[in-house]
């Protein structure tokens, strides 16, 4: 989509996009290709020496056995927020949009989530399961189940999922609503007229009509399980216990900053942009298709 | 037997103080294959009607019945009934196929059975190479083809139509039109149609049902409703143009338009009903020209429409601020300004009671 | 009605109610957490109903900060004022960004867009060290520069602003210029006051997001009066050795989540509408 009429000026319109390029250049362009070119160096411990290593650091990371780890984690960890955010929200839309009185109040208190950090999220649920302290580890002993996420990585995982999900159901919410009230209402008259109960008219009619919606959701969680939840893990586990909650953005940091790796955290950086790169082209062209629709 | 019966039906929104009735008892017998078409302007009503026996609005009071058996409490879809939407509904992820067959898929129809049906409702309406397609593929009045084809299929006791040629350009409505009767004949299914436009209602409909603000004000054939309208506001609504309506006052045989010294008093064909204030109705066709001895009324022209086989005059009656229209015959064309008188004949007179609007 | 199941809709009002309280749970125990004194809360199981102590709690937090630290009323301002810069700035320079994108031919145009088009796909997270090191070598660390400008220059903004200009008549801007209007004319007067709406929604959406921020906050600030009120919670709880004082967490976290949660719920009609636009 184009404009017919423009303004002619050149050099106006590079006056007015200076401050956001000049921004991006500092301190999108410049850093990136800083990661890209740092990740085929290797500093030494003191930083006084650095060694063009070509694509060792890459091949490190492959046989490195805790990065193999760190993907795993991220994996189960992305799938599992994603699915729990996403049918989670999924069916609570689905009733919000069939209530007539009070839909308005209940979308506002399942929207406000949405403000939450994820490290404050992350926090809250520590709180509640908290081993010596927390309402529901306590609920939970007192049903015979021993919580203790500081020991059990699974138990770990468990708690960081929910966390993460929790506050991402309220901003799925908010689309499934409005891909839900995209449906004409006729369509949904016309399949009830057709014999289609509740059920089936789900299944046939209005699953299939949300996939643009669900599509574009998911690639959204995947990419949040990825990068926001960053606050999640640190404030809740700091990736352990032994690893068992290291998502992949926590160990670049861990390794670069604390670590002080810099080429194999900018190595795992250049990687993790792939990822990014190769979900967000994938849902763009996904979007286009869809525009067709 | 597909009768369906409307006994004292009304519908309100809201309840208690809040509550806004907007059918106010409608009462219909409606036979067994009659084509009955409801017609009014915007918010009379003739949707939220069609919907009630549809089963897609409740019923706040009165009875609904379909083939003797009220259907009150009924889903929609336990009361064998097709709609036909006017944005045709179509299931935008389903062939054409798939679209008209889903109905009796849910039934549980069997295959075989559903493709003949299918099939068979395709080539009646033309759309057999169609099937494969998406509904975004088709033009709007393949669409709509689509929608009635899913309607077929069913084999209902009884088609709704939902205003479903208003999507459609001029020419495709008046070919989709045709198909409709022609469908009627073929099928004899019970139909209720809505449509605002008075045209559709005329030429489609065995019997109309005229709908005012939640009033049925006359239900009957469509020759009748035209030749003895029920009321000035079915008097005004069928025909085009419109009814000519002159208020005034019958006093010793004369007609009084107008006070004191803007009075006009015309001389009738026939003794009026009765005396006092009344309305007179009489349609532009049956304004004849006249010349200025016998003339009855008289008209100062101020617009002519020349449509080709008729012309019409539009302007102001003698008496200021009343508006008239008189059809010219296509000899007829009359300047601006010029002063036209007209008669007309007894039997082309409609008498109205002003405080009710009824005719007398 | 469709069908005639009222249990149907029994039940959703069953399962939304349930939704509203898992979702409002662990909040609700925050908030009764932050009423309760030090000993109360590390009672197993903690009490249900608030206690007295939340003005005392909330008090201390705000003017002390938690075991000897900054005042919280510190950290919220350093919160709020970045929040604030950074929702501001974004929303000024995209639609300058968008309107040059839109309204404007000249070379080199599509590259000006690909480019800024690239920086949806680089979360700061991809980044964090070269743009750390940067920062660090320009001299903002601890600063409120340094807080806000890297995250400034985000594409989806400019993307929600392009996409919206792209849907305003062309009539509009003929009539502009036969009424003798120039670009910057046109711009604030015309496309700037069509734009309410969505600068409004962006404001929530990315007030929030510069409030909520963690990872680069954390990266930049070393002294503790530059700390932001959310890694504040962070540096709360990394106690070490003293017993986590579990009440004055909950009361930081609880004045955390507030302005961003009151803006959200204000604002939320034209929140849900930016958001569900801005991906479209």
């Amino acid at each position: 989509m184009e404009k017919r009429v423009v303004f002619r000026s050149w050099w106006l319109p590079l006056l007015l996009l200076a401050p956001q390029l000049a921004v991006t250049l500092v301190f999108f362009v410049w850093p990136a290709g800083q990661a890209l070119y740092q990740s085929v160096f290797v500093e030494d411990a003191f930083g006084t020496s650095v060694e063009f290593v070509g694509a060792q650091n890459f091949l490190a990371l492959f046989k490195d056995q805790y990065y193999g780890h760190a993907f795993g984690v991220t994996a189960v960890f992305s799938v599992c927020v994603a699915a729990l955010g996403l049918s989670v929200s999924l069916l609570l839309a689905v009733f919000a949009d069939r209530i007539l009185r009070g839909g308005r109040l209940y979308k506002t208190m399942l929207i406000w989530p949405y403000a939450v950090a994820p490290a404050i999220a992350g926090v809250l649920w520590l709180f509640m399961f908290d081993p010596s302290v927390g309402v529901v580890a306590w609920l939970l002993k007192q049903i015979g189940l021993d919580w203790n996420h500081l020991l059990n990585g699974r138990q770990a995982m468990t708690l960081v999922v929910f966390a993460a999900a929790w506050k991402q159901v309220s901003y799925n919410f908010i689309f499934f609503v409005a891909g839900l009230a995209a449906i004409p209402k006729s369509l949904i008259e016309a399949a009830a007229i057709d014999g289609a109960g509740p059920v089936r008219r789900f299944i046939d009619i209005v699953f299939p009509l949300l996939t643009p919606t669900t599509f574009f959701l998911l690639v959204v969680n995947v990419i949040y399980a990825f990068f926001d939840t960053f606050g999640v893990i640190d404030a809740v586990t700091s990736g352990g216990p032994s690893k068992a909650t290291e998502i992949l953005v926590f160990k670049v940091f861990q390794d670069g900053f604390k670590g002080q790796d810099y080429g194999g955290a900018a190595a795992q950086s250049v990687i993790l942009m792939a990822i990014v790169i190769a979900l967000t082209v994938a849902q763009f062209r996904y979007v286009e298709k869809k525009v067709n629709y | 037997m597909a009768t369906v019966e409307l006994r004292g039906v009304r519908k309100s929104y809201g309840a208690g103080r809040n509550a806004l009735e907007v059918i106010h008892g409608i009462d219909a017998q409606i036979t067994d294959g009659e084509f009955i078409v409801l017609v009014g302007p915007s918010g009379c009503g003739k949707s939220t009607l069609l919907r009630m026996v549809a089963g897609l609005e409740d019923i706040t009071a009165g009875e609904i019945a379909i083939g003797g058996r009220v259907v009150n409490q009924l889903e929609p879809k336990d009361r064998d009934i097709a709609m036909v939407f006017q944005n045709y509904a179509l299931y935008p992820h389903m062939s054409v196929m798939q679209n008209m067959a889903y109905g009796l898929k849910i039934r549980g129809v069997a295959a075989a059975e559903i493709e003949t049906r299918v099939n068979r409702a395709a080539a009646m309406l033309e759309l057999t190479p169609f099937l494969a397609r998406k509904p975004r593929d088709l033009s709007g009045g393949q669409r709509q083809r689509v929608a009635m084809g899913r309607a077929i299929v069913r084999n209902p006791q009884v088609f709704l139509f939902d205003e479903p040629l208003s999507n459609l350009d001029a020419k495709l409505r008046v070919q989709t039109r045709m198909e409709l009767q022609k469908l009627h004949r073929e099928f004899g299914t019970t139909s209720l149609y809505v449509t605002h436009d008075q045209v559709e209602a005329m030429t489609l409909g065995q019997r109309l049902v005229v709908m005012n603000a939640g009033v049925a004000e006359q239900i009957g054939a469509p020759m009748e409703v035209y030749a003895k309208p029920a009321s000035t506001f079915v008097a005004g609504f069928i025909g085009s143009p419109s009814m000519n309506l002159i208020s005034g006052e019958v006093r010793d045989g004369l007609f009084h338009t107008g006070i004191d010294a803007g009075a006009l008093s015309m001389s009738l064909p026939a003794p009026p009903p009765r005396n006092g204030p009344l309305i007179l109705g009489v349609r532009p066709e049956h304004l004849t020209p006249a010349d200025a001895a016998t003339a009855r009324l008289t008209m100062r022209v101020d617009m002519v429409e020349a449509l080709g086989a008729d012309s019409y005059a539009y302007g102001e009656g003698a008496l200021p601020g009343t508006h008239l229209v008189a059809r010219l015959g296509n000899a007829g064309g009359a300047a601006v300004g010029t002063i036209l008188p007209f008669t007309f004949a007894a039997e082309h007179i409609h008498w109205f009671d002003p405080a009710t609007g009824r005719r007398i | 009605m469709v069908e005639n199941r009222p249990w149907l809709t029994l039940l959703s009002h069953i399962v939304l109610v349930l939704g509203v309280a898992t979702v409002a749970f662990p909040v609700y125990l925050t908030f009764v957490a932050s009423t309760l004194s030090a000993q109360e809360v590390l009672d197993v199981p903690m009490r249900m109903l608030p206690g007295s102590h939340l003005i005392e709690n909330y008090g201390h937090v705000l003017s002390k900060g938690v075991g000897g630290g900054t005042p919280l009323a510190k950290l919220m301002f350093n919160s709020l004022v970045s929040a604030l810069i950074i929702a501001i700035g974004k929303i000024a320079i995209s639609i300058l960004s968008a309107y040059a994108i839109v309204y404007f031919r000249f070379p080199g145009r599509m590259f000006c867009f690909w480019l800024i088009f690239m920086t949806l796909m680089l979360p700061v997270e991809v980044r964090i060290l070269p743009t750390y090191k940067i920062v660090a070598d320009l001299g903002m660390l601890d600063t409120y520069a340094g807080l806000t400008v890297p995250l400034i220059a985000s594409a989806t903004a400019t993307f929600l602003f392009r996409q919206f200009f792209l849907t305003i008549p062309e009539e509009l801007l003929e009539a502009a210029r036969i009424d003798g209007a120039g670009a910057m004319r046109f711009f604030w007067d015309v496309v700037l006051p069509l734009s309410k709406a969505n600068i409004a929604a962006l404001f929530v959406i990315l007030f929030i997001y510069g409030w909520n921020q963690y990872l680069w906050p954390l990266l930049i600030t070393t002294r503790e009066d530059m700390y932001t009120a959310v890694i504040g919670i962070r540096r709360l709880m990394s106690g070490g050795d003293a017993a986590t004082e579990w009440n004055l967490v909950m009361t930081t976290a609880m004045l955390a989540m507030l302005p961003p949660a009151l803006v959200v719920i204000l604002m939320q009609r034209w929140f849900v509408k930016g958001l569900v636009d801005s991906e479209k």
